[in-house]
């Protein structure tokens, strides 16, 4: 083929085709980010953001997930210069800071149902806990998606294969952390501002 | 509290609702175990488990999408006799033999299969026969994505046929607007039936549209350029970007309206800050690209037709491309002209209203170049050519009236009428039922070897326009006088019976059109030595037709090498050979299991989110994810046939 050039994992057809999976998921998140600013308004005389977000814990988060991020990258690039045993070593710290992003969202999850603030309660409500849960789906997604890749790497040398897989999960994991940074954004800072 | 029952809502109550719907249970469960009893009869289980449903080969994973969107398609043809049957009754002062509540499911039940389960099912099926072949390639860009998003067809398939026999099906319309759709009116697993049966195929029409897309844009032989791939490919490309960006919102959307049935949210109901209207945009912002997803391939089809049947270069190739691409991004534009009366204001309705009628600009760009590339040119009127001239005509008339809904003052005065009815059917079946039934009788011969027989296809042709215009013209004129969609019964004072009636034989001529076609078939499958195609039989274009009929599974021995437009066209007078150099050994995918276990784990979740058997749903995904991982394992996912054999 006259375009038999050197193809990388993220320009190749299972890199783009990764791409386009990305977008897709990016337009599921653009629905549910427009329901949310539609029914955000909509507290049938429950709390607002305001009322219940607390940005302390959302910044703690915020810094969590960002530093996994920057810890996936790093994995990557160890990969790339064949060191494995820091790849896993930071793959790692990437899972073990995403379970912590997981568990404090789960916490704050815990104690707004414990305040008797149910997803039942308002269409504002409803809305809130399915956009960002939704985003915590993926995150728990990614963590197994993790596990595999860690699990699947002990034993076996770095193959193309393998760095095509590791590449999508690290596109995956960053494409995570866009969608929190609009969340912390749109649902946190717009909600504590209003 | 949720775990109260392991049984969920199942109740043995739901397997009894009366004789009519009795008679579908048993034509469900006895047409599948006279299948299955046939298969093991004649000893073809495993042949069928080996050749063809863990077959990787994307033309064998097309014909199946075909054999069970026609199934569907005579299960959808079913609920319209039923509708007809009724609305004549129901008209005349009868009850009719369908209850209120029944009639509801039956039509909520054709508009879904109709479209999702027969339309999706056959364009997916076309693509997987003719794309590949069309662009010189060997295969998709993804063999096993491609098997996992059939059998996630198939699991909304099964979904769909199974609350015919256990439970009930959503008596809502086909797009089940909240708040009627909402536990607090729609209590029973129907509302759910219909939300996880196209979930879960939507979700595999997402992962086809990537597939496609990515074999569009990577796997194209050498030499052909954007601009020198054939317009059915073009189409196709449209297609995918305009369904990748709109799927993933019907996909929200479901699983949002799920959350709201299962889990008690408030996004649509209309209590607590809920807003239906936010659904409906919603569900439309999918629904009206939808239209031309659906569309936008016969359209390809029709421009190969056309200009293979003219022997004649497609008038227009550039504008038709752009044609495409304005209609993929215009139809982002016009999805509140569903709901004109929604009260959005006079302002807002203006701009969808002119919308609208720019998209029939290009439309009409496109109709244009097809009636020029049989100017001046050789027709021949085989039977896909008359599919093209029934099409022309059919789809004229429902553009027109199309126009007319258009214009917002109209709107108001026929909106939810039968004359909305008779148009989408109007563009619908003329635009795409007659396109894709063109593209099957058009293409067949390259997947099995022989043509359809050429004097029944006609007479089928024949039956289906005659039929189409004797159903729905009527249905216009009912719409004019009045007449709302979705009743089954009608003050006889009102009149309209004779004009059901009138619309009732034309159902019945229609059905003569199937039944002809099924005739065709089984009769060119006794005759197919007499009617075998050779590699050329329409003295072809495009790259499918160079290669032998049927098609090798590995589609090119040598891939070609393409300098023009319609590459075979050119080779065949004259032109540099699209063939040459030495044969290489050719890695064809291996078959495996993995779409069909996932598929099936994928209707099982589906079937516990239904009848809220909970415990069933990490089983059911567990399986899913595990077999994925486990598949990550696997090295050898190819094998070679060796250069000596393409030889022979």
């Amino acid at each position: 083929m006259s375009r038999q050039k050197y193809e990388s994992p993220t320009t190749n057809a299972v890199g783009l085709g990764f791409w386009v999976y990305l977008m897709t998921d990016l337009m599921l998140f653009a629905t549910l980010f427009a329901t949310y600013g539609v029914l955000r308004g909509n507290i049938a005389g429950g709390p607002a953001g305001h009322d219940i977000f607390s940005l302390k814990l959302v910044f703690a988060e915020t810094i969590i997930l960002l530093v996994s991020s920057l810890t996936a990258g790093l994995a990557l690039l160890s990969a790339h210069a064949g060191r494995k045993t820091r790849m896993l070593q930071l793959l790692v710290i990437t899972g073990v800071l995403g379970a912590l992003f997981l568990g404090l969202e789960i916490n704050e999850f815990r104690v707004l149902l414990a305040d008797g603030h149910s997803w039942q309660n308002s269409a504002f409500l409803s809305s809130y806990f399915t956009l960002v849960g939704t985003h915590g789906l993926h995150i728990f997604a990614g963590l197994i998606w993790l596990i595999a890749t860690v699990w699947y790497a002990l034993k076996r040398p770095l193959s193309p294969r393998f760095m095509q897989r590791l590449t999508m999960f690290s596109l995956f994991w960053h494409f995570l952390d866009l969608v929190w940074v609009c969340i912390f954004s749109i649902v946190y800072l717009m909600g504590v501002l209003a | 509290m949720i775990f109260a029952s392991w049984l969920g809502k199942l109740d043995w109550s739901y397997f009894w609702h009366g004789w009519v719907q009795f008679g579908g249970q048993i034509a469900t469960v006895g047409g599948a175990l006279t299948i299955l009893a046939a298969l093991i009869y004649f000893k073809k289980l495993g042949w069928l488990y080996r050749n063809w449903l863990t077959s990787l080969d994307a033309k064998k994973i097309g014909v199946m999408y075909i054999v069970v969107s026609v199934v569907m398609l005579l299960r959808g043809f079913g609920d319209a006799i039923m509708m007809r049957l009724q609305q004549i009754l129901g008209s005349g002062g009868g009850h009719g033999f369908l209850s209120g509540d029944h009639f509801q499911q039956v039509f909520t039940a054709h508009g879904t299969i109709m479209i999702f389960f027969v339309a999706m099912g056959l364009m997916f099926g076309i693509i997987n026969l003719i794309l590949p072949l069309q662009l010189g390639a060997r295969d998709v860009a993804f063999p096993l994505l491609n098997s996992i998003a059939f059998y996630l067809y198939l699991a909304g398939v099964i979904l769909v046929n199974l609350s015919l026999v256990f439970g009930e099906f959503g008596a809502v319309g086909w797009l089940a607007y909240p708040p009627l759709s909402e536990l607090a009116y729609s209590p029973g697993p129907g509302v759910d039936y219909w939300l996880w049966s196209i979930q879960i195929a939507g979700i595999g029409s997402t992962l086809s549209g990537i597939n496609f897309l990515v074999t569009i844009l990577k796997k194209r032989c050498k030499g052909m350029t954007l601009m020198k791939m054939p317009i059915f490919s073009w189409s196709i490309l449209a297609t995918m970007i305009l369904l990748l960006l709109v799927f993933p919102i019907l996909t929200a959307t479901l699983f949002m309206l799920s959350l709201d049935r299962s889990m008690g949210m408030h996004f649509f109901t209309a209590d607590m800050g809920g807003n239906a209207m936010m659904y409906i945009n919603l569900i439309w912002a999918w629904g009206h690209p939808e239209v031309y997803v659906l569309v936008l391939p016969a359209f390809g089809m029709y421009s190969e037709i056309v200009a293979t049947f003219s022997r004649k270069r497609l008038f227009g190739y550039t504008s038709m491309v752009w044609a495409l691409m304005a209609i993929c991004v215009l139809s982002f534009f016009v999805w509140a002209h569903h709901f004109f009366t929604m009260g959005a204001g006079g302002n807002v309705n203006a701009f969808f209203g002119i919308m609208t009628m720019v998209i029939a600009i290009p439309t009409g760009v496109k109709v244009f170049n097809w009636l020029f590339t049989m100017y001046q040119g050789r027709v021949h009127f085989d039977t896909p050519m008359w599919w093209f001239m029934a099409f022309a005509t059919t789809f004229l008339i429902g553009g027109g009236t199309g126009v007319m809904l258009a214009v917002p003052a109209i709107d108001f005065q026929v909106h939810n009428s039968l004359f909305l009815v008779a148009h989408f059917h109007n563009t619908i079946i003329g635009g795409v039922v007659f396109g894709y039934l063109a593209g099957i009788a058009y293409w067949l011969p390259k997947i099995f070897g022989f043509k359809l027989h050429e004097r029944l296809g006609k007479a089928a042709v024949y039956c289906w326009v005659t039929g189409f215009f004797t159903a729905f013209m009527p249905i216009y004129l009912l719409g004019f006088m009045g007449a709302t969609r979705r009743m089954e019964q009608f003050d006889p004072a009102l009149q309209y019976q004779g004009l059901f009636i009138i619309s009732g034989i034309g159902t019945a001529i229609i059905g003569l059109g199937v039944l002809l076609q099924v005739v065709q078939l089984g009769y060119s499958i006794w005759k197919r030595k007499e009617l075998a195609a050779g590699h050329d039989p329409w003295h072809g274009r495009t790259l499918e037709w160079s290669v032998p009929s049927p098609a090798p599974e590995y589609n090119f021995a040598r891939l070609p090498v393409v300098t023009e437009r319609d590459a075979f066209w050119v080779a065949k007078h004259g032109g540099p050979a699209l063939y040459s150099g030495p044969f290489k050994d050719i890695e064809v995918p291996k078959e495996s299991g993995v779409g069909l276990v996932v598929g099936l784990a994928a209707a099982v979740f589906g079937f516990g989110v239904i009848w809220q058997l909970w415990w069933l749903l990490p089983i059911a995904l567990a399986v899913i994810i595990g077999t994925l991982i486990k598949q990550t394992y696997v090295e050898e996912t190819e094998r070679i046939i060796p250069a000596k054999e393409l030889k022979a």
